[in-house]
């Protein structure tokens, strides 16, 4: 069914929907991945954008109920140059399309997606309207521009979990405590006990702890820092999250309150609560780090991780204080920030997804190293 | 980190020749090399065989030896320039085992070299199978089940335990001889014994099969702190049983999740660690089983090969030349991108299109050999074609391989395309069975007779992903076909972006290319150019490297300055390999010393000339007209050249000068009139020149009065083939008879072709350039082999060495006066035959030749530059050649030839060329100069011993001084019962050896058991096929040297000699040059 893609500076896309009719609108963006679309599709950070795959066949695998990173597909809509009905991979369990109709998500193909890449490399990420009812561009295009910009938003509303729940082998659990203090910890269990701040967690993120030796409890973005200390966990984990960190005052209040008191991991979103709550500022890139093949320089090592990534705003290093904040990972792309460490604080943070999911997993040592962390400071 | 500044001087090894499994990718890579260290400062020295290849120019290294590569060689040339440093990984399996018996032998110590890039005993770990299971097993990877056999006693009980069928791998050879799939105790038998005898150190792997499952290729790079990325990951189509070398293969891979595909990364990633690779790119292979995804590792190569270059051309990362830097100390992070400039090479490149490899077999040029894919590599090439899907990238890859065909089929050229289907559902599944060259056609026409995907799965093991993509062709051939040309709306335009060539359209509706052409031309439906970024258009691309496809948007930066297009060769095979590849980059070199933009068009990913940085612009695009065409109608050049890319481009000349393309140089109609025989008649005629007595035919009868008219021996071919195919030397009635009626049946509409053939006439190959006035002789070259041997298969040396002045002058009258009438500018290659003191023409080609890089390697004279720029209206004066270049040393061209891969397939050399390669020897002397191309093709020449004659009747007078050369030089001369009583008789000692059919012990046997050093066999193949095929085959087998021709055997004879007088020594190019 045809489609058109309209972006709000007026240059529009004819395409075909392979998921039926629709409407959508978002941001749109570029992943630069080859591989892992159903990862990026449930990835929380995509909340209220459309994602373009610059590679061009997609669906060729099918997809797994195994390769989740949340309950939802979350992507506005899927915008690809050739989509891949007749999948092969012995763990699929179905196709695409039929994933994305399930989600009532919008799935388009036969689109120039390198036009598209080039256009919002240039542009910078901007807001569309997808549809199959208006194929007129110029009111669609008028239609984008109606749309909020993500600048400003609080995304994370959207995604961040209702209730506290625990992640128990590999999977959420309901978490039935009455009130929510040191008695929500497993007794039996000597695994470091963790609270993650849930902005809109990825599930490989609780895997990746869970892994190194984690029981966690998984707590909604809003929770203050009196709630958490009341857990008395041995470490404190900020988990990555859709748009914009600007208006997340809340979450930034929640950190600046932690900061020293147990050990801080922050992923993505994570290091920009981090960044606001040690007094830097943050901005919104042109268009933004969405791939598995960043390369970042570990300060320390000097060795290069080739990493995930999926973010539109970063942390400016120049506004950070360099006598209190190290700063341990850039990005030697672009030189932005990639991570960083406190000098007196037990708290580190990096821009990027050490849990990749989908990606390298150059940098899954970060939570051996979160792990050692409490270690020490038990 | 800096470089290295504890080294200096830098040595690399080249590949040698191109063989089967060893082509132009490591002129590619060696090249790269030498440029990237000489622009960190670095002397480099540099050791390869094989004069075709770019990195021999003089001006790509500082010290060029044009030497065999041998142990001895390469320590010699050690001594001389004292490198400090060896680089043993970019120059192929040659170039690392060569480095490897240095190591060991204790050269590399004496000298104080360093090997770099590679340990000694990372690549023994490699390479050794015991030592490679061992450490995938530390590294809990699973590796087939397998034992390793140094004889058969073992093998058998290996094979036992494992069961069949079961996978021979001989140990350290190049892509696998001698290896196979053993289906049972017999098969083993054979192969085993073989593999023993291929392997360097005696060795075989017998491995459970995993035949069936799915093949991946992961492309390596890791620098001294470890960091490591993985350049490319490339899928095989075909899965595992055919040779990846014989695999079409796709990149990136397409039917991994990203949780497998991680697997496999972190997988390649320990491997290399565990291997102890401290620096470059590594190639990593995998089976994946399709049913539960368990994955085994195939092996692994640490060092540039074969697929880095298809996986540097895919992406745009250039992995020689960041393996090269890497070598001397850089980190991938200091390295910049060329391609985007803005950023570093510690990244893994974004596809953002389709990547299809079809490899390219010339099964057709030895007809006893079988065509049948196995896991010894039998293709002489490939080609690469980029698309933004898998189907358009498939199509347009197999209309880029030269074999006649359009796309996927819908050609007519297929039994389906004919009105009755004379393919049963059964021979249909035969073909699907086993994999062969033609494999790939029989999948459309068994989608097209309705066989369901799920019923070719279980016959090929194909996945059914790209099965699914074979249909999906199919059903838009269908529907192009229902059009009967009204299509659709968007159906055109659909049918395009799947790839289908207008001459496939024009096909399934009956409209014919042209109209379909026009068609599109009045819809303004026409392809647009995407680059390739190495980074999927995240950062703005510096290199103009393009690709057509069929979409919205058009990348082509058009410049308006005066710029050329260059058509390349595309893909390897026998008779049009790397030397025509050698001549573009020249005519790209030129251009650019003008100042003319250089465009580059070609499709074959091994190449120099595909490198990002040799032209100013890359189309990695298909070489046909329709392709070509749509490049010349965007980038409208100033001048196209076809004279240069071989049979390919020129095949093109005359379509495209209809479509009003400039092309400049020769005039295409010259270029025609040599190759009509008429016309070469009128043109010969008008100049007083004569060719051998010629005529056609049409019937048996006339073939029969046109030879005797002629006189037996004549040579025969039909008209419709091209390059020596099916020509035949026939010497009677019965003969021609024969040849003749098998050719009309072929192919009545075709007339078959008679000439005299002259015997034991003395062959002649020029090279010259001409500006249209003034024509210089770059390079007069005698062969050695006689007339009758295809002039790419016959050694040839460079002055003649038994030609007189009077003769030589008179080629070079001859040869400025067909190039003045036939308005020649740029190249010009004649050959000429000379009997009984009389100088035939046998052929003239106003274009590159084969030997021009030899002639320019031999003399300094780089012909293909002067050739550009007179084409582009530069006099030879001005450029100051004038004068041609007498070098004072003797220059020896020898053949390689690929017998060894072809196991059923006799060795006697003819009138079809079946050399893939070639190598030069320089020396003062000819003995000596002949020796080492002798040494350098792998004849491993003996300073003593016993030399084995039988040679036919008619040789037998000819023989007589070689046998008595031998004898005097201290060989025991061994002849079979015929022979030796005619030695005796004219005073030569021999000792009597039984023929095969004598009874034991008999020839075959001495040579087994080595008691034979150097055959000398002389036969017509047919006739002496019992005992002379035997002899010819054992002494191949067991590495015996041996000469198929007196010529040959004389001008052995010499070499020995000379090897006797003093030990040979070595010499860079350069200063051969100063000399000249």
């Amino acid at each position: 069914m045809k489609a058109l893609l309209a972006l709000e500076d007026g240059r529009a896309f004819a395409c075909r929907s392979f998921t039926g009719p629709g409407e959508t609108s978002g941001e749109v963006v570029f992943n630069t991945g080859m591989t892992g679309y159903q990862e990026i599709l449930t990835d929380p950070s995509y909340r209220g954008q459309l994602v373009t795959m610059t590679y061009p066949l997609v669906g060729n695998y099918g997809v797994t109920p195994e390769d989740i990173e949340s309950d939802r597909v979350q992507v506005a809509a899927f915008v690809i140059r050739e989509y891949q009905d007749n999948y092969s991979n012995f763990r699929a369990s179905g196709s695409l399309a039929d994933y994305l109709k399930d989600h009532g998500v919008m799935g388009v193909d036969e689109l120039d997606t390198r036009a598209l890449t080039r256009h919002i490399r240039q542009a910078g990420a901007m807001r569309a309207f997808l549809s199959t009812n208006d194929l007129e561009p110029r009111s669609l295009a008028a239609r984008a521009r109606q749309i909020p910009k993500m600048v400003g938003q609080d995304l994370v509303q959207h995604v961040t979990a209702r209730q506290p729940y625990y992640w128990q082998h590999g999977a959420p659990q309901p978490c039935r405590a009455e009130s929510l203090n040191e008695g929500v910890w497993d007794r039996q269990n000597d695994a470091y006990r963790v609270v993650a701040l849930d902005y809109g967690v990825k599930y490989n993120i609780l895997r990746c702890l869970e892994k190194n030796g984690c029981q966690i409890l998984v707590l909604p973005g809003r929770t203050d820092a009196d709630t958490v200390r009341r857990l008395v966990p041995d470490g404190i984990f900020l988990s990555n999250g859709p748009g914009d960190p600007e208006p997340l005052g809340y979450a930034v209040e929640t950190v600046r309150n932690l900061l020293g008191y147990r050990p801080i991991f922050g992923i993505c979103l994570g290091i920009q609560l981090l960044g606001q709550a040690l007094g830097g500022k943050t901005f919104k890139l042109k268009f933004g780090h969405h791939g598995v093949n960043q390369p970042v320089q570990n300060l320390a090592t000097g060795r290069v991780e080739i990493t995930s990534q999926n973010h539109g705003f970063a942390v400016d290093a120049e506004t950070l204080d360099a006598n209190a904040v190290e700063v341990t990972h850039i990005n030697l792309n672009d030189n932005t920030l990639e991570g960083f460490c406190h000098r007196q604080y037990p708290l580190f943070t990096v821009q990027y997804h050490p849990e990749a999911a989908p990606g390298p997993h150059d940098a899954g040592y970060l939570f051996g190293q979160f792990a050692q962390m409490m270690k020490d400071n038990r | 980190m800096p470089k290295r500044t504890d080294i200096h001087k830098i040595l690399i090894i080249g590949a040698g020749p191109i063989i089967i499994s060893q082509a132009c990718e490591f002129d590619y890579s060696g090249t790269q090399a030498c440029k990237a260290l000489k622009e960190e400062g670095y002397e480099v020295v540099l050791v390869n065989s094989n004069p075709a290849t770019i990195m021999t120019d003089p001006e790509i290294a500082d010290h060029t030896y044009v030497e065999p590569i041998t142990p001895a060689a390469v320590e010699m040339i050690i001594e001389k320039e004292r490198p400090d440093a060896l680089l043993p990984t970019l120059g192929g399996q040659t170039g690392l085992n060569t480095a490897v018996a240095v190591a060991q032998n204790g050269v590399l110590e004496k000298y104080g070299v360093k090997m770099i890039g590679a340990r000694l005993d990372a690549i023994h770990k490699a390479e050794d199978r015991e030592r490679f299971c061992r450490a995938m097993e530390s590294i809990n990877l699973r590796i087939p089940q397998s034992g390793i056999a140094t004889d058969m006693h073992t093998a058998r009980r290996i094979a036992a335990d494992i069961g069949y069928p079961i996978i021979v791998r001989p140990s350290f050879t190049l892509g696998g001889t001698g290896g196979g799939v053993a289906y049972n105790p017999e098969d083993l038998e054979n192969l085993a014994s073989a593999g023993l005898d291929a392997s360097m150190i005696h060795q075989v792997m017998l491995e459970e099969s995993v035949l069936g499952w799915k093949e991946y290729e992961l492309e390596v790079m890791r620098d001294k702190n470890d960091n490591v990325v993985i350049v490319c990951s490339i899928e095989n189509v075909d899965p595992m049983g055919v040779h990846t070398g014989d695999s079409i293969t796709v990149a990136p891979a397409q039917t991994l999740s990203d949780v497998e595909y991680q697997v496999m990364r972190d997988a390649s990633i320990a491997i290399l660690r565990e291997i102890g690779v401290d620096t470059g790119g590594s190639n990593v292979q995998f089976a994946v089983n399709p049913d539960d995804g368990e994955m085994i590792v195939v092996e692994m190569n640490p060092r540039v090969s074969r697929s880095s270059a298809l996986a540097s051309k895919a992406t745009g990362f250039p992995i020689a030349k960041i393996a090269a830097k890497l070598a001397v100390g850089y980190t991938l992070d200091e390295i910049p991108n060329d391609i985007t400039g803005e950023t570093v090479a510690s990244f893994e490149p974004a596809l953002d299109y389709c990547v299809v490899k079809i490899p390219r077999w010339t099964f057709e040029k030895f007809s006893e050999a079988e065509d049948l894919l196995t896991t010894s590599m039998r293709s002489v090439g490939e080609t690469m074609a980029i698309g933004r899907t898998f189907k358009e990238a498939l199509q347009k890859g197999l209309r880029s391989l030269e074999i006649g065909r359009h796309g996927f089929g819908a050609d007519g050229k297929d039994e389906s395309d004919s009105e009755n289907p004379v393919l049963s559902v059964s021979d249909i599944e035969q073909m699907l069975a086993r994999p062969t060259s033609r494999r790939i056609f029989y999948l459309r026409q068994a989608l097209v007779s309705g066989m369901p995907v799920e019923a070719i799965y279980e016959l090929t093991g194909i996945d059914p992903w790209f099965l699914q993509q074979f249909a999906q062709i199919v059903d838009m051939e269908r529907k192009i076909a229902a059009s009967g040309g009204e299509f659709a709306p968007g159906l055109l335009e659909k049918a395009k972006a799947y790839g289908f060539s207008d001459f496939q359209i024009g096909f399934l509706t009956g409209l014919g290319e042209d109209h379909i052409r026009q068609m599109r031309k009045s819809e303004g439906l026409r392809p647009v150019y995407k680059l390739v970024d190495t980074c999927a258009a995240e950062f703005e691309a510096a290199t103009p490297y393009y690709y057509s496809t069929y979409e919205a948007e058009d990348e082509a930066r058009v410049s308006s300055c005066k710029k050329i297009m260059i058509l390349g060769g595309g893909p390897n095979r026998i008779g049009q390999g790397i030397e025509f590849d050698y001549c573009c980059v020249h005519a790209s070199f030129a251009l650019k010393e003008l100042g003319i933009e250089s465009i580059m068009v070609n499709s074959n990913p091994e190449t120099v000339s595909t490198d990002y940085d040799t032209s100013d612009k890359l189309y990695f695009e298909p070489l046909t007209r329709e392709d070509v065409l749509h490049i010349v109608e965007t980038e409208k050049p100033d001048g196209v050249i076809v004279q240069f890319g071989g049979q390919t481009p020129l095949n093109l000349s005359l379509p495209l000068l209809a479509a009003g393309v400039a092309i400049i140089g020769t005039h295409p109609e010259s270029i025609e009139r040599a190759e009509d025989r008429q016309h070469f008649q009128a043109m010969l005629n008008k100049v007083g020149l004569i060719q051998p007595p010629n005529g056609t035919a049409r019937s048996v009868e006339e073939a029969l009065v046109e030879a005797r008219r002629i006189g037996y021996p004549v040579i025969v071919r039909p008209s419709y083939v091209l390059g020596g195919r099916a020509m035949k030397i026939v010497y009677n009635d019965g003969e021609m008879e024969n040849y003749t009626r098998l050719a009309i049946v072929a192919s009545p509409e075709y007339p078959v072709l008679i000439d005299k053939f002259l015997e034991d006439a003395v062959e002649v190959d020029v090279d010259a350039v001409s500006d249209g006035n003034v024509t210089v002789i770059g390079g007069i070259m005698e062969h050695i082999e006689a007339a009758g041997v295809h002039s790419g298969d016959s050694a040839c040396v460079l002055p003649p060495y038994s030609l007189a002045q009077g003769q030589i002058d008179e080629i070079a009258a001859a040869t400025r006066a067909m190039a003045k009438e036939l308005n020649v500018v740029g190249l010009m290659n004649v050959q000429y035959a000379i009997k009984d003191g009389r100088l035939y023409v046998l052929e003239v080609n106003p274009r590159a030749s084969r030997t021009v890089p030899f002639v320019s390697k031999a003399t300094g004279v780089p012909l293909a530059r002067l050739a550009t720029k007179v084409m582009v209206g530069r006099s030879l004066a001005d450029l100051g050649f004038t004068e041609q270049v007498h070098p004072l040393h003797i220059s020896v061209k020898e053949a390689v030839l690929p017998f060894d891969r072809f196991p059923d397939v006799d060795t006697l050399l003819g009138p079809e060329m079946k050399s893939t390669g070639e190598v030069m020897g320089i020396d003062t002397d000819f003995g000596r100069a002949y020796a080492k191309s002798q040494i350098a093709a792998g004849q491993h020449l003996p300073a003593h011993g016993a030399v084995f004659i039988s040679v036919q009747d008619s040789d037998k007078q000819a023989v007589l001084p070689v046998a008595r050369q031998f004898a005097d030089i201290g060989f025991e001369v061994l002849a079979t019962r015929g022979t030796r009583s005619f030695f005796e008789d004219n005073g030569i000692e021999c000792r009597m050896i039984n023929k095969v059919s004598a009874g034991r012990p008999h020839v075959v046997d001495a040579i087994m058991n080595r008691e034979i050093h150097l055959v000398i066999n002389t036969g017509t193949g047919d006739r002496t096929r019992e005992d002379g095929y035997m002899i010819r085959r054992a002494a191949l087998k067991f590495n015996i040297p041996y000469a198929t021709t007196i010529a040959c055997a004389r001008a052995m004879g010499r070499g020995i000699a000379a090897l006797g007088d003093r030990a040979l020594g070595v010499a860079p190019l350069q200063e051969y040059h100063k000399s000249s």
